[in-house]
């Protein structure tokens, strides 16, 4: 009896560093390049990067960052951390920023158009994809509608079958450009057998609207500790993320929040 | 206008509260034509002058506390119910919201059983464009045929003895954002449609088609050149601002009249004297009036329109440009009232943006416009020129703070349609009491996209509570007296000749009130929020029968229906942050209740 009460202890003991910290992490199981169930997105694997910093076992809850989200499921505990949210976001506590991208013109490169602005005069004759959502602003569609460019827009869904496929509207001629977020446009820009031209919209802002956006670990309203703590893990790890970002193709810009926060 | 408190309902848990004029305004009865009454419900309004009067008196001021339920019918659903029961030969018909069923209940019966019912099969994704949840206004009965919209842009006949498919006609386009949720009106030999989808983009419209056939016989569009406007030589508006040519495409930027919006979701009004229907036009599109410069016609007007043609005879645009999603969809009554010593034929329209319009029907011109409820966006109704005076310290700009704009998007009244008493002369409106602030741009991330959204918030007007019935004199232009609910007042009313109003509240009593005081007679409490239309009828039997849909949703209902998170202020476009403390006091199922004497 006692040896095996003995025994029982032991095991327990050996065993409780598995048991130790899990950092729940919510995706959504099928949103590339951001992440999906296998593991390829860029938040998969950016979340491996936190989570051994942190000496914390990672653990997805596969979740649609849908509206209503982060009140919904987030902070009452069903995940610890979303690996990108813009800075200003409210209802999550934000960590430093580790990336800065932006809104791009996505063109065609042997069509040579090379827009980088929402006043380039060429714009009123093109087809211009845009992401929209019904009651949100797409930055872009903000900025064409003011210009008068309603009817050059033709929509995609953010959250459609294929998400790839404003860029690949691009490289087949349906559109003639499209303003996309950086990220998406850059992972699919990759896999485009046409070339393709990324141009961050220039300048990065009109007005109180934004085109560019910091983006940083979003933590749980009940996980305070652990924005200081993720914030060391991306000082110490900045290079092999700014390595990770750039693997998957996405547009990075410089920000001195982002430089600040490697220091 | 001094105003005093005389009293409250016998229910304390009721937040209602009486307001009385102080030099109450004396009833008068109705000197106009009305329609005469069989004791059937043919039409959501009852009547094509949209009056919803019921003449039947049996149940009254003195014995109305004596109301109890006669039978009930569940239709399973747990959306919003908006839709009026139809009466006709002795048989009680039922369109429910989404997936749009058709039940046909047989009066004769004891306990009214089903006869059938008709399922239309509409799309599942016509779920996701409907902006406000998936509901249905109802249906119209003409020439032994029911005839009503389904979310997904048909307009089907049904047989109404058999409940077979008679036809079927497609009218609009779900990809393109389009659904229909109004109740058509028929009139002769033509069912009037019209389209919903402001939210996305749409191009709205009014389609005539053939009662037997189905076949469209005449579309007129709300934006666009004049010949898609069927705007003729004809077309003679009142004001100078709403002549000119092809003023549908000048209004607007190039091109964005092909996405204005301007649909038409609520009433329509006949009146067999001049041939003439009379509806109200939907907010432009896009929401963001920033990005449409100029007087975005022909959305948030009235047109008049030969029935039988389509060909528009008069426009008069309520709210030029509108920034403030004021649609100018609710109903039209028409009445003939002696103003100033003359007897006019006008039409009286409680506005979304806050005015009582008494308009001339054969001309279009504005004889008065009067706030019946709080308003700060606009000054006031130029009698002479006919505008609408905006407030520009209120205007909605992108990226800055503007508050207590009232009132909010959905106005001092939206579609929840009002009734008339010819004993009193006075019309009893439904409403709200709703203000809202713009906040900053907040950055959202959808998908692992940053968006921006500017922050909309919903709250009670001055007061405190949300909803009113008003009892408003049209010949004085004042209000008589009014209920305050701690909800909107979202469903319609209906008036007898008992001197009965119905109502329902989103909490889910459903009141009788004396419609000469507005004291509260007789209450029940129903499963869910009612945000349906009571109808009036005569049974087999003879007796009075009341009936209402209860069963909560609709936009302002979302919250409970749609299971919308009451802490996210800006859901449901803000609405959610008025309505958060509905899903405590309501839960979701719709269940039809009939009333009557024992």
């Amino acid at each position: 009896m006692s040896s095996l009460f003995r025994s029982g202890i032991f095991f327990f003991v050996f065993s409780l560093p598995a048991f130790a910290a899990t950092l729940k992490v919510c995706a959504d199981p099928d949103n590339l390049p951001y992440s999906d169930k296998a593991g390829a997105g860029f938040e998969n694997r950016l979340a491996h990067v936190i989570g051994s910093g942190l000496h914390e076992q990672v653990q997805f809850v596969w979740a649609r960052p849908r509206r209503g989200f982060v009140r919904e499921r987030m902070n009452k505990g069903e995940c610890d951390v979303l690996m990108s949210v813009p800075v200003g976001m409210r209802g999550v506590l934000v960590t430093k920023p580790y990336l800065r991208s932006s809104y791009v013109f996505v063109t065609r490169a042997d069509r040579d158009l090379d827009i980088s602005s929402f006043d380039d005069p060429q714009l009123k004759k093109l087809k211009i994809g845009v992401q929209t959502l019904d009651d949100e602003y797409a930055p872009p569609a903000q900025a064409l509608g003011k210009r008068g460019m309603l009817t050059n827009i033709v929509g995609y869904e953010p959250f459609g079958k294929v998400p790839g496929k404003i860029v690949s509207d691009v490289a087949n001629g349906k559109l003639d450009t499209a303003v996309v977020w950086g990220p998406l446009a850059g992972f699919y820009a990759r896999r485009s057998r046409k070339k393709l031209r990324l141009t961050p919209v220039q300048p990065d802002h009109e007005g109180a609207l934004p085109f560019a956006y910091d983006l940083a670990v979003g933590v749980a309203k009940n996980k305070p500790e652990l924005v200081g703590r993720i914030n060391q893990v991306l000082a110490e790890k900045h290079r092999a993320i700014s390595l990770l970002l750039t693997s998957f193709g996405i547009p990075q810009l410089n920000s001195r929040e982002v430089m600040e926060a490697r220091r | 206008m001094l105003s005093l408190a005389v009293g409250c309902s016998k229910d304390k848990s009721s937040q209602q509260q009486l307001t009385q004029q102080g030099n109450a305004s004396s009833a008068h009865a109705y000197q106009g034509k009305l329609e005469p009454d069989d004791g059937q419900w043919i039409r959501p309004a009852k009547d094509l002058a949209s009056l919803r009067y019921s003449t039947l008196d049996q149940i009254n001021t003195g014995n109305v506390k004596n109301l109890k339920v006669a039978w009930t019918f569940s239709t399973g659903l747990d959306r919003g119910h908006e839709a009026a029961p139809l009466v006709v030969n002795n048989t009680m018909y039922i369109v429910t919201p989404w997936p749009n069923m058709l039940y046909a209940l047989d009066l004769t019966q004891p306990g009214a059983p089903m006869k059938w019912q008709y399922n239309p099969r509409p799309s599942t994704s016509s779920k996701g464009v409907a902006c406000c949840d998936v509901v249905n206004r109802g249906a119209a009965y003409a020439d032994g045929k029911i005839f009503y919209n389904t979310l997904d842009n048909f307009t089907v006949a049904v047989d109404a003895e058999k409940g077979t498919e008679v036809w079927r006609t497609k009218l609009g386009d779900i990809n393109r954002g389009e659904s229909v949720t109004m109740a058509p009106l028929v009139v002769k030999d033509k069912v009037l449609v019209g389209n919903s989808g402001g939210e996305f983009g749409i191009r709205g419209w009014l389609t005539a088609l053939d009662t037997k056939s189905g076949k469209v016989v005449w579309r007129a569009y709300h934006t666009g050149p004049d010949k898609d406007v069927l705007i003729g030589p004809n077309f003679h508006p009142y004001y100078p601002q709403d002549r000119g040519q092809d003023l549908g495409v000048k209004s607007w930027p190039p091109d964005a009249w092909k996405v204005g919006g301007a649909g038409m979701w609520g009433w329509i009004s006949y009146d067999p004297e001049t041939n003439l229907i009379f509806y109200g036009t939907a907010n432009p599109g896009p929401w963001n009036a920033e990005m449409r410069p100029g007087q975005n016609k022909w959305a948030a007007g009235i047109f008049a329109r030969d029935v039988d043609t389509g060909e528009a005879k008069w426009f008069y645009q309520y709210s030029p440009h509108d920034e403030f999603d004021y649609d100018a969809v609710n109903e039209n009554l028409i009445l003939d009232l002696p103003i100033n010593g003359q007897t006019r034929k006008v039409l009286a329209h409680p506005e979304r943006n806050g005015y009582f319009y008494i308009m001339d029907r054969t001309t279009g011109q504005v004889l008065s416009a009067n706030p019946y409820g709080h308003i700060t966006s606009t000054h006031g109704v130029d009698l002479k020129t006919g505008e609408l005076q905006y407030v520009e310290e209120k205007k909605p700009r992108f990226g800055a703070v503007v508050r207590d704009i009232c009132p909010a998007p959905p106005g001092v009244k939206d579609w929840q349609p009002s009734s008339f008493s010819p004993r009193t002369g006075w019309i009893y409106i439904p409403h709200q009491n709703l203000c809202m602030d713009e906040e900053d741009l907040d950055v959202n991330y959808i998908a692992g996209t940053p968006y921006v959204g500017t922050n909309t918030r919903m709250y009670a007007g001055p007061g405190g509570n949300e909803g009113r019935l008003t009892a408003w004199d049209p010949i004085q232009n004042k209000m008589v007296w009014e209920l305050q609910e701690k909800f909107p007042v979202w469903s319609g009313t209906v008036t007898t000749a008992g001197d009965l109003v119905f109502y329902g509240t989103l909490e889910g009593w459903f009141k009788a009130v004396d419609a000469k005081t507005g004291n509260v007679l007789w209450q029940f409490k129903t499963g869910s929020g009612i945000i349906g239309q009571p109808i009036s009828y005569r049974g087999p039997d003879g007796k009075q029968y009341i009936a209402v849909l209860s069963g909560v949703g609709g936009w302002v209902g979302a919250i409970v229906s749609g299971g919308l998170d009451a802490r996210d202020p800006t859901a449901a476009l803000g609405f959610a942050n008025a309505s958060r403390d509905l899903p405590k006091v309501t839960s979701k199922g719709g269940m039809l209740y009939v009333f009557s004497l024992p």
